[in-house]
């Protein structure tokens, strides 16, 4: 047992709750960061059928649009960081038309393609030189407020309300709107959408672009927090899909669970043994899963009954 | 008006090979001989040829190839994995800790690694077979980054130091000719199981997994066993390079060790084997030529797959034997 | 129900019952099948006939309710160990093994553990195998239609080659859903025989079909399915009279 610990149980029986809360709070923020990351993945893959492995990279991509646009075309940060949401979207849209309609249905092909594409995305930014601490995108209001005995800043409460408006939103979305029920026909009975006059292609790309443009705001909430790397793009795209997989795939609230259940377990083992088991964490928590409940918490692709 | 269209016919010299008189004739029986004579003369003289620094090259050539073939195996019983790295990266461990730890020797690590490595892989994979296949896409492109991130963390088996001063494969000769041995038995050796029943009862999974059980086999079993294969295969790289270099550490896991294989098959040819053998013949010394401009070799890779997968999905070693084989000409058609 | 003890009882279906969602695709069905006979199984559009089908062979877990084959409780057991005791089945959608040719497709019922050891090791050679059995079926031998593309064949032999793929098996249940659906009068007229051929050798057969005209000739015995249950049982002619049966069918007169 770490020392950390050992001061956890310290302060706890001592009365200071300091450390629980601020595991309690700043896990909570941690699930809803996993969350916001892993809705983008789910509604375009999970939910629409659609593959897009570029999506770490759209998510970097967009955060570096917005850097180029505040800091080289001294744009002020709510335009830029709506620019790029579009732009984003736009670029999914263009990944569709271009990539992904070729080669729809077979997932393999979607598969090898978008994860092409993103690879080249973001190693063209290492390549170009985009490491290093000057870039970070500001955050939207400076200051911290005090939760309890807790300090929390002022980005890290956006990102809290943001992601539960998103989550709302988009489970509305797919639930009562035509558009968002549309996504979810052409995953599941992509002929009978046809004969109901969807336009499955027209559909799919729109879900890829909403997706991107997801992930382009996700990245303009979590990114203010440190700097941006080409390297969190492979972070994403692996906690989407760790979040995705456990929570399981086309559902929105298993998502959510997963977040949570995975966001706190990272955040315990962190005040535990420190920073470098989160990994282990997703690790785990897709190996738990997969031996106890394969198809995810909420997954609905019951393959162990329905053989067919 | 006549219409202009092009028509496809076998070459003469593909007729007359087929038949038994070809056994006849000098010209008919070259035409034959010569396609699989081409890797195993390529393979025995080139590292008698070429220098130092390029034998390496010849070397990892060999282990990519390897793992490209491997890789396109499993394609062919319909799974599709993002994740070569994972099994590269289990055996490199393998054999050195089996080195390291238990001081065990390099004709007894490699072998051994091989299948720990597979059995632990396919272990670990074993739950998402009953899935549908994207899942496997997702776990193998998902696990080998972790396992990355994993050792930097804890720092086990060396960390990001990894293990050092492990014992060679010693001769120069043992290290080109026991890789190129590998590689030409992997050839061969694929081809003739896929044209075999069990070859067509696995490319029957694919094809139609429902089907297959109803025939009464068990499409699990089936899936396991090639993953094995496939792991095994992919183990044996990572232990060899582990010896080639003497050294084991986080990068074993790395993607380049997943990607440049499916790029390597895509360009090639997938389905066929040689033309993952012809691919990773192309990428891995031309990778190794643009090794000046860094990073951007990535991105290049990523680039060719993408082009080849969404344009030119046959590869170009169908191409090639379409050629070989047939040839093409106008054809006037009357309306 | 009168009894039919001089005929063994192979398969027994108690209050099988399945839904997906909201619906329930089969409610509660019970019936039996005895050895030698050929049931057919009728009722109109959704009924849940191919459902059944699923949760007898084995690819649809049932709710509730057992499957009993000879003395043995398959319910709910993995379709390719159902298959190994010796049911067959073929698919609505007939889809073959598309890139190979006809009679490679058979390798791959002949490749089961059932197979090699009713015949006892390994086989000597599966490619004249598949080709006998292809001609059992209606392939004519040797010509060229064996060896084209499973994936180009004509509609008419994918249907034969469905019904090779359950002989292939040495299956002694052979259950066929639609197996008549698009096939022309003449080869209506050239598959009954072969039907009937089997029956001979003493296979026990079910079939689903939407034809009745043509089942009723070779059927012994129907079950008439409607919104997933059995709305009556028994020979074609008794059961066809039945109202239920013709308001399942034709509507009602309201």
């Amino acid at each position: 047992m770490g020392k950390n610990s050992q001061v956890i149980f310290h302060t706890i029986f001592t009365g200071e709750r300091l450390l629980l809360e601020v595991t309690l709070i700043y896990g909570f923020i941690n699930s809803v960061i996993l969350a916001l990351v892993a809705l983008g993945f789910n509604l375009t893959f999970g939910i629409s059928g659609v593959s897009n492995f570029a999506y770490g990279a759209l998510y970097i991509l967009a955060g570096y649009t917005v850097w180029i646009l505040v800091n080289q075309v001294s744009m002020p940060f709510a335009v830029a960081a709506f620019l790029s949401v579009i732009a984003t979207g736009i670029v999914g849209a263009l990944l569709y038309r271009l990539v992904l309609l070729r080669v729809r249905g077979q997932i393999i092909s979607e598969v090898i393609a978008t994860f092409g594409v993103g690879l080249a995305i973001l190693e063209l930014f290492r390549f170009m030189g985009f490491t290093g601490f000057e870039y970070t995108l500001p955050p939207f209001s400076d200051g911290a407020i005090l939760i309890g005995n807790t300090y929390v800043d002022h980005q890290r409460i956006w990102i809290v309300v943001a992601g539960i408006g998103i989550a709302v939103g988009l489970y509305f979305f797919t639930h009562h709107t035509k558009v968002g029920l549309a996504f979810r026909g052409i995953a599941q009975e992509e002929k009978t959408a046809l004969s109901l006059g969807i336009n499955s292609d027209f559909m799919a790309g729109l879900s890829v672009a909403f997706g991107s443009a997801l992930a382009a705001v996700a990245a303009i909430l979590v990114l203010p927090r440190g700097t941006i790397s080409v390297n969190d793009g492979y972070e994403v795209l692996i906690n989407a899909m760790a979040v995705c997989i456990v929570g399981g795939l086309g559902s929105t609230p298993g998502v959510i669970l997963a977040a949570f259940l995975i966001g706190y377990a990272q955040m315990i083992t962190d005040v535990l043994s420190g920073p470098h088991w989160k990994m282990i964490v997703s690790l785990v928590a897709i190996f738990v899963i997969l031996v106890v409940k394969p198809s995810g918490l909420f997954g609905k692709q019951k393959e162990l009954e329905e053989r067919i | 008006m006549a219409q202009k269209r092009k028509e496809r016919i076998d070459r003469g010299i593909k007729v007359r090979a087929e038949d038994i008189f070809a056994l006849t004739s000098y010209r008919e029986m070259l035409y034959i001989a010569v396609p699989p004579a081409i890797p195993v003369v390529l393979l025995a003289v080139l590292p008698l040829l070429l220098p130092a620094y390029w034998q390496k090259v010849f070397i990892s050539t060999a282990i990519f190839a390897l793992l490209a073939m491997s890789w396109d195996f499993l394609v062919s019983v319909g799974m599709v994995s993002l994740g070569q790295a994972l099994f590269f990266g289990l055996g490199a461990y393998a054999s050195g800790v089996l080195d390291h730890y238990f001081k065990l020797p390099v004709w007894l690590t490699i072998p051994l690694a091989a299948i720990l490595g597979g059995l632990l892989s396919t272990l670990f994979l074993l739950p998402v077979l009953r899935l549908r296949g994207i899942y496997f896409s997702m776990v193998t492109l998902v696990v080998p980054l972790m396992f990355e991130r994993i050792i930097e963390a804890t720092g086990i088996f060396g960390g990001t130091e990894g293990l050092t001063r492990l014992q060679p494969i010693g001769n120069t000769w043992l290290e080109l000719y026991i890789v190129a041995l590998a590689a030409l038995a992997a050839l061969f050796g694929f081809r003739r199981l896929m044209t075999s029943d069990y070859g067509l009862v696995l490319k029957a999974v694919r094809d139609n997994d429902r089907a297959v059980m109803g025939a009464a086999l068990n499409i699990y079993w089936l899936k396991t066993q090639a993953l094995f294969i496939t792991a095994s295969i992919g183990a044996f790289c990572g232990a060899y390079m582990t010896h080639l270099y003497m050294f084991v550490g986080m990068p074993a896991f790395a993607l380049d060790y997943s990607i440049l294989p499916i790029a390597s098959a895509v360009v090639g040819g997938m389905g066929t084997f040689a033309g993952s053998f012809l691919g990773s013949f192309i990428l891995v010394p031309l990778s190794e030529a643009l090794r000046g401009i860094g990073g951007l070799r990535t991105v290049i890779y990523a680039m060719f797959l993408v082009v080849f997968i969404v344009a030119l999905p046959e590869g170009i070693f169908h191409y090639v034997q379409r050629k070989y084989q047939q040839f093409e000409r106008w054809v006037y058609v009357e309306k | 129900m009168h009894s039919e003890n001089q005929f063994e009882k192979i398969l027994d279906v108690r209050g099988l019952s399945k839904r997906f969602g909201g619906v329930r695709a089969v409610d509660d069905i019970s019936f039996h099948l005895y050895r030698g006979e050929l049931l057919g199984i009728i009722g109109p559009n959704g009924s849940g006939k191919t459902t059944l089908v699923n949760l007898i062979t084995g690819f649809v877990t049932p709710d509730s309710g057992k499957v009993i084959f000879y003395d043995q409780d398959i319910t709910g057991w993995m379709p390719y160990r159902i298959a190994a005791l010796g049911i067959a089945r073929t698919f609505q959608m007939a889809r073959p093994f598309t890139g190979l040719p006809a009679f490679k497709n058979l390798i791959i019922p002949l490749y089961s553990k059932r197979v090699r050891k009713l015949l006892g090791g390994k086989y000597g050679d599966r490619d004249s195998v598949s080709k006998d059995l292809l001609e059992e079926v209606g392939f004519e031998r040797d010509s060229a239609v064996i060896t084209k593309a499973a994936g180009s064949l004509p509609h008419g032999y994918l249907k034969r080659l469905e019904l090779a793929k359950c002989l292939a098996l040495r299956a002694d249940l052979i259950i066929l859903d639609e197996l008549f659906s698009g096939l022309s009068i003449a080869e209506l007229a050239s598959i009954l025989p072969i039907i009937e051929k089997l029956l001979a050798e003493g296979k026990t057969i079910v079939m689903i079909e939407h034809r009745l005209r043509e089942l009723f000739r070779i059927a012994s015995r129907v079950v008439v399915l409607n919104y997933g249950s059995v709305i009556a049982e028994g020979k074609p002619a008794e059961v066809m009279e039945k109202d239920e049966v013709r308001k399942a069918y034709l509507g009602t007169e309201e």
